[in-house]
């Protein structure tokens, strides 16, 4: 869905923030502890735990049957098959972002809440009609099924097919990152680059890109991590080929289904473990981000040219 | 530039508006407009009748009422304790805070399947949870309540994460003031600070709703797929496939297309009036320091 | 700017470093798509076939597998994914393919022995060690209170398969006939809770979450969990009658003319038949054609009396229509809500 909202950095905190509160304007002691103690119970049960059981399930046999499990031929192909996709996808979604970014924070034309309201549309599509609609499209009864066969040109069911599901669904990834930073950012300093003579594509380098750095690497952390791990829309068009076209989560399905339960959670270990370092190096970006905002004062964007 | 373009757009110094626009359409239009449109025009390829009967069948039905069903109580429970938990996060000092800040984000980062495989783990008859619930009578994985759980895993971070920043805006002298007026603090909460967040609240809660109803990987796996009761709409869809019945499948399909895009709607439709409520607050304390190069 | 240069290098690195490893291999390829309970078995025909093609034309092959429900599998073959031999739960799905996508002839059947099924199964019942429910026979299912996991007839081979075996018991009771066996099979599926959608969720469902009293299973599936999963855990029920199933495979002839793996392809199903692989069929639970490779292999079937699908429905198509297309039998007596 809509993920533009938790994709936005976290605003800059203003003072005050972190000094004492005044009693006014807290809880009493008792109601604070309470309050953290069912934060803490609703976030532990609902995301703790089921992290937690990921790494017991996958060491229940000792690390000797984990890393067993991650040497398996079927299991390193799938990490490949994955790095892969996220290896073409995230870029493709990056150009595309950039470009829709530009088009749309930089002009004024008609249509364009339209355009980004179609943006938006493949995070309200459900994935696995995600990947229907690919089969629909060049499945071998499908549209161009036909003539793909006849020049023996295979999309779904190959590698080609998961990318292109897996474009689809980090569609917006990127572009909804940017277009409001664009957006926040105006365009005088791209105007005064301009009238100081620096072509179009210079400007874009050295004064767009500088202001919007942040914005965009957060945008393809979380495409990237959506890339890796999307299981719906992949499932439809895989044809689930062991060792061929199967992505990291779809082969932790076929190994929950075979009874082997410790590799299944083996790999879906390194999926968690993705997951985690995608937190972190998001929260490192923010961090560097809020860093940037206090030096560069309160809005949005860099201190401007000096 | 071209008299066309002229026409549509504003005109700008900046360059690239017909390279990035055309690009953009392109793209769009490669990646998801003709695939979608393969879609709308093979569920016409089915009679008004034939799709009248696959989408109003009673299995369809049951299956619509699970998802809308379970997605409104997951935003539900995120609505009360997200909101909870933001609450916490922004206000109060703990240790670990941070840690569990960044941690809300999780299912966002964590695949479907992996959090499916998770759950399911958790809550079976001898899973962590599942073991002290089970005797209780509760039954949550293979049942209801289990999507009802993955529901609200995957829905977590958006309510916790369009309250924060909101909460962080919340002006203290408010509560300052009301204090000081003899408000006791509840009366605060519930005067002066719930009607400021309610807004982003009911926004987070929407964005959850909708999110929810598309999932397909975390349910799957913990549904148990029983017909007619656990059965969501992607897993109908699935079905309809294996049954080689592309038309139904495509039904089923159009209608959750035609529900999403509608809440899609109604998502923008609230950004847009909470953004508004806010905007005078915001102008206010923004508008000093380096607002532009004026 | 130093951080774009970072991911670009990043980005170009992984892709160099991936892609030669893709599409590397053997000399030829095959893809196998198969119905869920086969994993083991073909992991094992796999190798033993690539050994004797290799002895004896000096070429390697590979055979790739893909696996899943049977209605998934021939649906992704009717959408295009490009499967050298199909080995499927059931004529039905393959004749599917046939009509649908026009990919082999419609008398595929004909063109090896046995109905060009090398191998075949029954459905048989497990139940938790002890028998705590007393189950015995097909009558015993329908009681009160009793918790039947089986898949779900449209879209498991499996699952048709266990439906058509309680039909058939049901007519072949003294006083049987067709309003019996329907109020027999109605009264067995509404002690099914669940309806998994492919066999292996199904035994997954039974012996690892705990959940129903018997699972109605493959033989081999059976007798593979109760292998895997714990002897002490369960136990195997054979019935007093039970239905042939009969799986059978298949060249796609479209996809190996175009590949140029029609050779090799007839080979290795043709190898299906051979003494080595019928005794890997053996060892596998499922019952092999040639008797004699069960006991070179050691093992040893339960006698049970089987019918076969052609003796009591009229053949697949027949079963079919009358019983799992759209608004047929199980639809009317399967609904949500009951």
């Amino acid at each position: 869905m809509d993920t533009a909202l938790i994709l936005q950095p976290t605003k800059p905190q203003r003072g005050g923030i972190g000094g004492p509160s005044t009693p006014a304007t807290t809880e009493p002691l008792a109601v604070r502890g309470v309050l953290i103690t069912i934060a803490l119970v609703f976030l532990g049960v609902f995301l703790g735990a089921p992290l937690a059981v990921v790494f017991a399930e996958a060491f229940a046999k000792g690390t000797a049957a984990y890393w067993e499990s991650l040497r398996e031929p079927d299991a390193l192909a799938a990490i490949k098959l994955t790095l892969l996709t996220a290896a073409l996808a995230v870029p493709a979604n990056l150009v595309f972002g950039v470009a829709a970014s530009w088009a749309i924070a930089k002009f004024d034309f008609v249509g364009k809440s339209v355009l980004i309201t179609l943006i938006d549309l493949p995070f309200a599509v459900s994935p696995v009609i995600s990947g229907l609609i690919y089969v629909l499209l060049f499945g071998l009864q499908g549209w161009l099924g036909p003539w793909l066969a006849a020049h023996d040109i295979k999309i779904i069911f190959a590698v080609p097919g998961i990318v292109l599901a897996t474009i689809f669904v980090t569609f917006p990834f990127v572009a909804r990152e940017l277009i409001p930073l664009m957006q926040a950012q105006g365009n005088e300093e791209e105007e005064a680059a301009l009238s100081l003579g620096a072509s179009g594509w210079q400007t874009f380098r050295r004064v767009t890109l500088p202001n919007i750095k942040w914005g965009l690497l957060y945008g393809v952390i979380l495409c990237n991590a959506r890339a890796m791990g999307e299981f719906g829309a992949v499932s439809v068009v895989s044809g689930h080929i062991r060792g061929l076209t199967n992505t990291m989560p779809l082969h932790v399905e076929v190994l929950y289904n075979e009874y082997n339960f410790v590799a299944a959670f083996a790999v879906a270990s390194l999926l968690a473990v993705l997951a985690l370092v995608t937190l972190a190096v998001k929260s490192a970006v923010e961090w560097r981000y809020r860093r940037e905002l206090k030096r560069g004062g309160a809005t949005p964007g860099p201190g401007g040219p000096a | 530039m071209s008299p066309l373009l002229g026409r549509i757009k504003t005109p700008s110094v900046i360059p690239g508006f017909g390279l990035t626009l055309g690009f953009t359409l392109l793209y769009l239009s490669l990646v998801v407009l003709i695939p979608l449109s393969a879609l709308i025009l093979k569920t016409t390829e089915l009679t008004w009748e034939q799709f009248w009967a696959t989408v109003t069948d009673p299995r369809t039905l049951a299956a619509y009422k699970l998802s809308f069903g379970a997605s409104l109580a997951g935003a539900l429970i995120n609505l009360v304790f997200g909101s909870l938990a933001a609450w916490v996060l922004v206000r109060y000092r703990f240790i670990g805070r941070r840690v569990l800040d960044a941690m809300v984000d999780l299912p966002f980062a964590l695949p479907t399947a992996v959090a499916g495989i998770a759950l399911t783990t958790l809550y079976t008859e001898n899973g962590w949870l599942g073991r002290y619930l089970e005797p209780l009578g509760i039954r949550v994985a293979f049942a209801p309540l289990g999507v009802v759980v993955a529901l609200t895993f995957i829905g977590l971070p958006f309510v916790v994460r369009t309250l924060q920043p909101v909460i962080e805006d919340l002006d203290r002298e408010l509560e300052e003031a009301a204090a000081s007026l003899g408000a006791r603090r509840i009366t605060t909460l519930r005067r002066v600070i719930l009607p400021e967040l309610w807004p982003a609240m009911l926004t987070g809660f929407t964005l959850a709703l909708a999110r929810a109803l598309g999932e397909y990987g975390s349910v799957v796996f913990i549904s148990g797929n029983i017909v007619g009761e656990t059965e969501i709409p992607p897993l109908l869809i699935i079905m309809k496939l294996e049954e080689y019945d592309v038309g139904s499948a495509t039904a089923i399909a159009v209608v959750m297309l035609l529900a999403s895009f509608l809440l899609l709607l109604m998502i923008n439709l609230l950004q847009w009036w909470s953004a508004r409520r806010h905007v005078a607050a915001r102008i206010t304390l923004r508008v000093s320091p380096s607002a532009g190069g004026v | 700017m130093s951080g774009t240069r970072i991911w670009a290098s990043l980005l170009g690195f992984g892709l160099i470093s991936i892609l030669p490893s893709i599409g590397a291999g053997a000399d030829i390829t095959l893809l196998n798509v198969s119905y869920d309970p086969t994993r083991e078995l073909y992991r094992e025909i796999n190798e033993a076939f690539a050994k004797r093609w290799q002895a004896k034309t000096g070429k390697t092959v590979e055979i790739r597998q893909s696996h899943g429900g049977a209605g998934k599998q021939a649906r992704a073959v009717i959408d295009g994914l490009e499967a050298d031999v199909v080995t499927l739960a059931q004529a039905y799905d393959i004749d599917e393919i046939a009509a649908r996508a026009g990919l082999l002839p419609a008398d595929w059947q004909k063109r090896l022995p046995y109905n060009s099924s090398p191998y075949t199964s029954t459905i048989v019942f497990l139940v938790r060690k002890g028998n705590p429910k007393g189950i015995k026979n097909w009558d015993d299912l329908v009681k009160p209170g009793v918790k039947v996991i089986s898949p779900n007839p449209k879209t498991s081979g499996g699952a048709r398969y266990n439906y058509l075996a309680a039909w058939g018991y049901a007519l072949q009771q003294p006083g049987g006939d067709e309003a019996k066996a329907r109020e027999f099979v109605t009264k067995l599926f509404k002690n099914a809770p669940i309806l998994p959608t492919g066999a292996r969720d199904a035994t997954n469902t039974f012996v690892q979450r705990g959940i129903g009293d018997v699972l109605l299973a493959w033989e081999n599936e059976a007798l593979l969990a109760t292998k895997e999963l714990g002897k002490d855990k369960f136990e195997l029920i054979v019935p007093s009658v039970s239905i042939l199933a009969e799986p059978p495979v298949a060249v796609v002839d479209k996809v190996v003319d175009k590949r140029g793996t029609r050779e090799v392809a007839t080979a290795y199903l043709q190898f299906l038949y051979s003494d080595e692989a019928q005794q890997i069929v053996a060892r596998n639970h499922y019952r092999p054609r040639v008797e004699a490779a069960a006991k070179a292999a050691g093992v040893e079937f339960p006698k049970v009396k089987l019918f076969t699908v052609d003796e009591v429905f009229g053949g697949w198509n027949k079963a079919h229509k009358a019983h799992f297309a759209s608004g047929a039998t199980f639809d009317r007596i399967y609904r949500p809500g009951r």
